[in-house]
């Protein structure tokens, strides 16, 4: 990205000046740590993110004991992997079957389960999913390449609370033969969200 | 309030545009909105109840058009000028002008992976017994407050089922409002969307509704 150089200021957007200038007045205020902010980006860029998830759905499918705690106490079956925390407080596992499928939006935000999956793509935050994931989910879902069949019944979340909704898809046929750690490769972060079945 | 962010049912805003290997931030303008606004969060200023109200108090044709952290930092000028912690003139010339105020605390970098792996759980002790129990039926109540609250417009005066209890969760219609946790119970409820939308087919869609919103069918 050719504009985000720090020393490039003449090519500065509006937008970029303007935050700029919030975060040197917050600073000055003595209201933030600059060590703090980048450490807070280093954080959701490197370390939260959708591979946590993919371990839970993989130890799901791996482990009966622990889909079942899971399903009794997702927050504390998630927290025993080390995932905790901001935007992970109140965790609910939802596990799809053969023949019911999960969805997951926030209508009226963005509110999204951090721990396991980091921050929300765009899309996810965007108006037209916002907008339509409710009403209209079996569309939404074509414009994801997914193709419900007409007999599955399709379930959608949306996260008006605290409460923080992780899918858990099915596992795919003919992996008898992976790992664990194998499996986790095959789970993608929509797959968690409920917008895409994994085959 | 009716405001912009009430987002469920429109079907005007266009198609979904998934990004294939979408990266983390777009600019780097997005990685310091994103920082600055937890970081605010984290000098005990505001709750996420007061910071999401900043947001939805935007004008909805600014609201609409702008991008996920555009709203942050809109909302993030909102909540810096109503606690009085910087002045529009302030935040116009990105110096400080006035003596800064007394925060609760800085969120230094030694103390923000402890803040992190904390988080702001919600749940609290219950005031009182729960009104419903798994398997009730309940109808939400037809409510347009001009404060926050987190009963969508599309699933007000509807009929559903409890489905889950979650326990005594902080009030958001309260807390907005800093008039503190308020803790009430907080239900999943499930509706079917042919209870919502009229649709001719067997899909629901659940909602977590604290119990304010709820009365018995």
């Amino acid at each position: 990205m050719p504009h985000d150089g720090h020393d490039e200021h003449s090519e500065l957007s509006p937008i970029e000046l303007r935050v700029r200038a919030l975060e040197s007045l917050l600073v000055e205020k003595g209201y933030v740590d600059p060590a703090a902010l980048d450490l807070l980006i280093e954080t959701y860029e490197t370390r939260i993110g959708p591979r946590n998830g993919a371990k839970i759905v993989a130890r799901a499918w791996t482990d009966p004991t622990y889909a079942d705690w899971l399903k009794q106490d997702a927050t504390s079956a998630i927290g025993s992997l080390g995932f905790v925390g901001r935007q992970g407080e109140h965790m609910v596992a939802l596990f799809n079957t053969a023949d019911t499928h999960n969805m997951v939006v926030c209508t009226l935000c963005s509110c999204y389960p951090w721990t396991v999956l980091g921050l929300p793509p765009v899309w996810y935050k965007s108006m037209p999913y916002r907008s339509r994931a409710a009403i209209d989910p079996r569309g939404v879902l074509k414009e994801f390449g997914t193709e419900l069949p007409v007999a599955m019944k399709l379930q959608v979340w949306d996260s008006t609370a605290e409460v923080r909704y992780l899918v858990i898809p099915e596992r795919p046929p003919h992996t008898e033969h992976l790992n664990e750690d194998e499996l986790a490769q095959l789970v993608t972060r929509n797959a968690m969200i409920g917008t895409e079945r994994l085959t | 309030m009716n405001g912009p962010q009430d987002m469920g049912g429109h079907t005007s805003f266009g198609s979904v545009n998934p990004e294939a290997d979408e990266p983390c931030f777009h600019h780097d303008w997005e990685r310091r909105a994103f920082a600055i606004t937890l970081a605010m969060g984290m000098t005990g200023s505001w709750n996420i109840d007061i910071s999401r109200n900043a947001r939805e108090r935007l004008p909805a044709l600014q609201y609409w058009t702008s991008s996920y952290y555009e709203i942050w930092l809109a909302g993030l000028a909102t909540l810096l000028q109503e606690a009085g912690l910087a002045s529009p003139a302030e935040l116009a010339a990105g110096t400080s002008q006035a003596q800064p105020m007394s925060v609760a605390r800085v969120a230094t970098a030694a103390l923000v992976p402890a803040i992190l792996e904390k988080g702001g759980p919600a749940n609290r002790p219950a005031p009182h017994a729960a009104k419903f129990r798994l398997g009730d039926k309940i109808r939400t109540r037809n409510m347009n407050v001009e404060t926050h609250t987190r009963l969508p417009r599309y699933a007000r005066d509807k009929a559903g089922e409890i489905i889950t209890i979650h326990g005594a969760h902080v009030f958001p219609d309260a807390s907005a409002q800093r008039l503190g946790d308020d803790p009430q119970w907080l239900y999943g409820v499930r509706f079917t969307a042919r209870e919502l939308w009229g649709h001719d087919n067997d899909d629901c869609v659940m909602l977590d509704l604290w119990e304010p919103y709820c009365d018995v069918a």
